[in-house]
This record gives structure tokens, sequence and C-alpha cells, in this order.
């Protein structure tokens, strides 16, 4: 044995010899055994004592459990659809679906308005004008403060208050607002259409590859052509001409007034806005203070740094900032898209028929209490792993790459 | 020393010099912080327009044209006609003075009502005292326990010669308040359990319990849970043991909170260094002499701000029980705006009741705020 290895601190740490476990309580790994399973059985004790109450009591109302009743007519009627459904002839489960998808409809929405109002918002907050910085302030301070659902009500009322179609107000040439919603011009949508999105969507893919190859070639040689000019030709050129080829088909639908109603156009129902609005708002003030202190959160330094550097203040603020503030904004902007998504099942309060309101009608009709929660909850499960999942993709994707 | 008199000049020198006058007063402040570059100055004087508008709308219709009383007509639908005179240039305040017992008290009896009146103050000073650090001890959970057996005592009543008052006609704000402290109170323990429990390495199936619960309550909206409660919950019980409405939402608000506190201790958990844990250990202490003498007491401590944004943001969630049909300050507004004598004045009511939640939650948020303030001068000294 040479000198360096008797030194206790150079030696191979020693693994702790194995011991079996003794069934003793003064064997610490017998009494965690001992407690686990005490404390699955009091859980199991008592989910079998509900699962029997449950059982005598559905038996005693004449209730028959599972998911049988999804295949049967549904009579409840659907004003806001995305597929078509008819009341007395689809089913309950595409009833269901529909609620889902108007949930997604206002979820998705949602999460792109508030993330835009909340970011301008909060930059307004740390803007050298004195003036929007306080209202911004106050703004963010009022909203917040406020129940979300008394802000829904509210905006509810208001939109119902707006006067008759007859006397309906007018912005623009074709947009109306009235109490039965919002009248918009609508595309009356072709299979040109189709193909020019699906451009547009190729040509997001051939800018960011467009994109990478020039900061490539920065970084070998230095110098490298601009990324906006094609860029803009890409996203704007290839659609168009997609949709000549097929002909530039454009016809708008044009909504007009016919004695009490209008025709023709899209509608933003009074509880579809009410609640798109309601959410927005609410959700854009906590997304401002995130957006906030993120951008705080940047060091001090950065920015002169960069002003040394001789970049002016737009250039700054998209090289050097954001980039650093994006990291500490991902993390809360998750779970605030989460409790939109979340808050989203307020509808229920104002009428519009997302899921929550369709499987509490379904509830109420067949009396599928258990089976009804069940899907509203696995429903929102689902949703909130799905954003969490993406929103942890692009925290990785964005995160400081260490070395 | 050339350094020293070079200070001794400068010193002299700027006592006896005032900066030049375009950067002093309200003039250079305005320049400044108003109409710093063309784009400040194009913003400062749309906002300003747009604010000195909308004021002045704003304070038309609330103070100048407003109707503060209304005589009482023979006929109460009759009652609000001066009021409808106005419908749109004012606002109608008189509907809030006839009505402003019943969004507080709901239907509480009349002659009674001085009690949940004093309990709205109970709650305030309670959560006045729990503001205050030099009741950061042990002696606070004594005052929470006498405080809510108190608040019981007078809602309910049917001693001390007050009458008995059944749950069902308690309502308003003390319904709110109720809602969210005693969820809160009943939460809390529940939440440092389970945290512990996820926290914990020696029992893997308690530590899969208390992620699941977390991750499933946060994952559903607090409406489902509340739906669970009222329509799932009574056939979860035996038959002829069915808890009244007002319990039931109040587990769900319970069962919720917990996830969400749960969470929050678990950061305290985590913050604490792992040198605390092991000197505990070394110590020879049992799990729970380390728990409760050396992790708890100060984990608990740091996370009292996260603690309060939470209890800020129950409180808000409270006015969900409107959609189980709970009789809570909003539910107790909604009601109020339907009376056929006062139907069509709800946004009066909207804003009163949003006035109510917003001086409950800024004061929360603001004393809050002060408090990380002063942790964190704590820390960084």
């Amino acid at each position: 044995m040479s000198a360096t290895t008797s030194d206790p601190r150079l030696a191979p740490t020693r693994q702790a010899p194995k011991q079996r476990m003794q069934l003793s309580w003064t064997d610490p790994r017998f009494r965690n055994l001992v407690w686990q399973a005490l404390v699955l059985a009091i859980i199991v004790a008592v989910i079998w004592y509900l699962v029997g109450n449950t059982r005598h009591n559905l038996e005693a109302r004449h209730i028959a459990t599972g998911f049988g009743f999804l295949e049967s007519t549904s009579g409840i009627p659907i004003g806001e659809q995305m597929i078509p459904y008819t009341s007395g002839a689809s089913t309950y489960l595409r009833a269901l679906t529909e609620g889902v998808l108007n949930t997604l409809k206002v979820a998705i929405v949602g999460v792109i308005l508030s993330t835009i109002l909340g970011t301008i918002i909060g930059v307004g907050r740390l803007s050298p004008n004195w003036l929007l910085a306080k209202i911004t302030a106050v703004y963010v301070e009022v909203i917040r403060d406020i129940p979300v659902l008394l802000q829904l009500l509210f905006w509810y009322v208001l939109l119902q208050g707006l006067p008759a179609p007859k006397a309906s107000i007018r912005l623009g040439s074709a947009v109306f607002l009235s109490n039965r919603g919002i009248k918009v011009p609508l595309l009356v949508w072709e299979d040109a259409h189709t193909w020019a999105l699906v451009a547009f969507a190729v040509a997001i893919v051939l800018t960011f590859l467009w994109r990478r190859r020039v900061h490539r070639q920065r970084d070998l040689t230095g110098t490298a052509p601009k990324v906006w000019p094609v860029a803009l030709a890409l996203l704007i050129g290839l659609p168009v001409i997609v949709w000549a080829i097929f002909g530039a088909p454009l016809t708008i639908d044009m909504p007009q007034l016919h004695g009490f109603n209008f025709s023709g156009g899209g509608t933003i129902t009074p509880e579809y806005g009410a609640l798109t609005l309601g959410l927005v708002i609410y959700t854009s003030a906590f997304i401002a203070e995130i957006v906030r202190s993120g951008i705080q959160a940047v060091a001090q330094g950065q920015w002169e740094a960069s002003q040394a550097l001789g970049l002016h203040r737009g250039q700054t603020l998209n090289l050097v900032v954001l980039p650093q503030a994006l990291r500490v904004i991902i993390p809360p902007m998750t779970s605030e898209y989460l409790s939109l998504a979340k808050n989203s099942s307020l509808a229920v309060a104002i009428g519009y028929q997302d899921i929550v309101s369709i499987a509490s009608t379904i509830l109420n009709q067949t009396g599928q209490a258990i089976e009804g929660i069940a899907i509203i909850m696995l429903v929102y499960l689902t949703i909130s792993l799905s954003i969490s999942l993406f929103m942890n993709w692009y925290n990785a994707h964005i995160a400081l790459v260490g070395r | 020393m050339s350094g020293q008199t070079a200070t001794i000049i400068g010193t002299a020198s700027a006592a006896r010099e005032q900066p030049p006058a375009s950067l002093v007063g309200p003039w250079a402040w305005a320049r400044r912080n108003l109409f710093g570059s063309w784009w400040s100055s194009a913003v400062t004087i749309l906002l300003g327009y747009l604010i000195v508008r909308w004021a002045w709308g704003f304070i038309d219709w609330a103070v100048i044209n407003a109707v503060w009383s209304v005589p009482v007509a023979s006929n109460p639908l009759d009652t609000a006609a001066p009021c409808r005179q106005m419908a749109g240039v004012g606002a109608c305040w008189a509907v809030i003075g006839d009505k402003w017992r019943f969004i507080l008290f709901g239907r509480y009896p009349y002659d009674q009502q001085w009690r949940p009146a004093l309990c709205i103050l109970l709650f305030i000073a309670l959560y006045g005292v729990s503001a205050n650090r030099a009741f950061w001890r042990k002696e606070l959970l004594y005052i929470w326990v006498a405080t809510l057996a108190v608040i019981a005592f007078l809602m309910w009543g049917g001693v001390l010669g007050m009458d008995y008052v059944a749950q069902d006609q308690w309502g308003g704000l003390p319904i709110t308040l109720i809602l969210a402290t005693f969820g809160l109170a009943f939460a809390f323990p529940l939440a440092v359990v389970v945290a512990l429990g996820r926290r914990s390495t020696q029992l893997p199936a308690v530590k899969f319990l208390c992620v699941g619960y977390v991750e499933l309550i946060r994952g559903v909206p607090l409406i489902s849970l509340l739906f669970m409660a009222s329509v799932m919950f009574p056939l979860f019980m035996p038959e002829g043991l069915n808890p009244d409405k007002l319990l039931r939402a109040q587990i769900a608000i319970i069962l919720f909170a917990a996830a969400y506190l749960a969470e929050v201790v678990r950061g305290g958990l985590q913050s604490l260094p792992k040198g605390q844990y092991e000197a505990a250990d070394a110590l020879g202490l049992s799990y729970w002499q380390k728990t409760l003498k050396i992790i708890l007491p100060q984990a608990l401590r740091m996370v009292i701000p996260p603690l309060v944004n939470n209890f800020i943001s129950f409180f808000k969630d409270t006015s969900l029980v409107l959609i189980i049909g709970i009789f809570d300050l909003l539910t107790a507004g909604k009601v109020a705006m339907a009376d056929p004598t006062w139907t069509g004045f709800s946004t009066e009511i909207y804003l009163v009741l949003a006035a109510i939640y917003f001086v409950f939650c800024y004061a929360m948020s603001h004393y809050s705020r002060s408090l990380e303030r002063k942790f964190s001068r704590a820390r960084n000294r």
C-alpha cells in the first residue's frame, strides 16, 4: 500500500453494508413500509366506503352508470357551432365535441390576444413617459384586484345593453355592433384560400430556413444579405401567387340589415365576445406584470453594454434584452396560460356553450353526474397537459445553453 | 494634497451653484417625463386627450347627473322613475341606497343584521392582527381559533339570547369572507402535510399520492370541483347524511386551495439550505422534531408573501360559488339586480361590488408587496 491510498479522503467510498430488513420497529425501512401500508389502507378504505355509498345511491335513484348515454340523441340546442350539429338528431358525444371546440376557440384566441395586450402594457409600465407608465400601472392594479367572474358578467351586461339591430352602432362601412353581437364581413371560403393558407405555412418554414442560412453565412464570413426582403417576398408573394393560380376568387359576404335582424356576414356573439374580452383583459394584467419583471430582471449593465456597442434601442431590446428576459418570463407565463384555459370554464355563468356548460346541461338531463364531471376534468387535464408540454418544450428551446 | 483641495473647492462651489433653471421645476419635469421625444409627446397628447374625455364623461355620469336618492312611491315599480328619466345620462346611486343592506348581508333577518356586520369587522380585525409581524407567534393560532369560533356563534346564534339563524339565510359579504378565511384556515395545515409528503424520499407511496393530488387539482378548473361538490358529493354520502350546500362548497374550496398552497409551502421547503436538514439530523432529532422545530418555522416565514398572494386569488375565486347558487357577495348583487323595481341599473351595482372586492384585494396586495420589500431588505443586508 502506498502512502497516497492510506489517506482516507482518497480512498474509494465504501458502500454501506447491505442489511436485510428486519421485522422490527427499530428498523426505519420497516417502519416506513408500515406507515405507507397504513396510509394506503386508509385511502383504499375511504374510497371503498364512498364507492359503496355511491352505488347504493345510484341504485336508489335508478341511474345507470357508464358512458352509453353518449350515443343517445341529445336535445340540447347549441347556438355556437363549429361543426354541424342539430338538436334532436345529433348525439351527446357530438354535443360534447362542440363544447370542447368552443372551449378551444376561447382559449386559443384568448392566449394570443392576452399575450399581445399584456406585452404592450408590460412594456408600457417601463416607459420613460410618466403618463403612460402610470396609466398602465393603474390598469394592472385595478384589473388584478377584481374577480374575473365579476368582470365577465359586467362585459356581458354591457354587450347586451347595446342597441337593437335596427339602431346598431356602425363601425366603418360593414361592422355592426348590436345586442345580437358584432357583425363582421366574412370571406366566402373556397379551395383557393385553403391552398393559399398552405402556401403561407410553407413560406414560414422557408423563411426560417433562409434566416438560418443567412446567420450561418454571417457567422462564417462576417457579411450576409439582409433577411427581411426575402422573408417579405416569401410571406406575401407565395400565398398571393398560389391564390392567383387558383383564379383569385374574392367574394366577401357583407352583413346586411333586413327588418329586425342581419343576414350574411360573420357573427361574434355577445357571449363569445364578453368571455374573450373579459379573459383577455384579466389575463393581460397578469402577463403585463410578468413581462415587466422579466425585462427588469435583465441587469442594467446589459443595456449599457449594448449601448456601448452602438446598438440602438430596438436592436438592444431585440438582440440583447428579450432573449434573456424570455428565460425569466416563460415559466410564469405558462401558468398564466393554464389559468386562462381554466378560467374559460366561467363561460357557464354567461351562457356561452363551452364544455362545462354543455356537460352540465347533459348532467342535468340524464343524471349522469359522475360521468359528466369526469369528462369535464379529463378535457381540462388534457388541455393543461398540452399547454405544459408545449411551453416546457419552448422553454427548453430558449434556455441558456450551458457549456 | 491636491486631491483634498480639489474636493474642498468642489463642495464649496457646488453649495452655491443651483442647477440651471431648465433642469428643475415642473416644466423641466414635464419636458423630461412627458415630452422627452417626439414619440413620447405624441403618446402624452393622445392619452391626455382620452383621459380628459373619458374622465369627464365618467364624472358627468357618476356625479353630476347622478340620482342619489328617490322618494318612496306608492307603487314599488314607480320608485325608480326618477332614475329611469336619467337612464344613460346619469348614474342611479339610489339603487345602492335601497339595496346596500341586501347586497352586504343577503337574506339574513333584517333586525339581526348587526351580527353579520360584526362578523365582517371581526374578519377585518383578524386580517389586521395577522398582518402585524409582532403577532407572528404561536398565540396567533389561538387568536384565529377563537375569532373563527366567535364568528360561527354570531352567525348561527341560538345562544346568549340571539335568535337562531339557519345557514340558508346567510348571505352577502360574510359568506365571501367565510369561504375565503375558513378555506385558508383549513387548507393551510393540509397543504403543509401534502408539501411534506411530496418532499419525502423515504415514503414513495405517500409521495406518489401527494403528487397525484396536487397535479390533479391544479389541472382542473375550480368550477369542476364546485360542480363535484354540488352534484357528486350527495352521491358519495350514506343516505340521510347530506351536509348543506355551503359546507360542500367550503370543502371543495379547501381541497382546491390546499393543492395550490402545498406548492407554495414546497417552494419554502426547497429554499431552505440543505445544511439545516443535515444539522438537525446530526443533532439526532427525529423526523417530526426536525420538521416542527427546525424546518417549518423557517420555511413558513419565507412563504408568507406568496401565501398572501394566494389568499388574494382565493378571495376572488370564492365568487365562483355564484355558479352553484350559493349566496355570496356577487350572488347577492345579482339577486339585487333582478329586483323588478330596479331592473336596468346593474352597472351601478357591479361597480359597487367591484369596489368592495378591490378594497380588500388591494389592501392585501399592498401589504404583500411591503412585506416582500422588508424581507428582501433583511436578506440582502
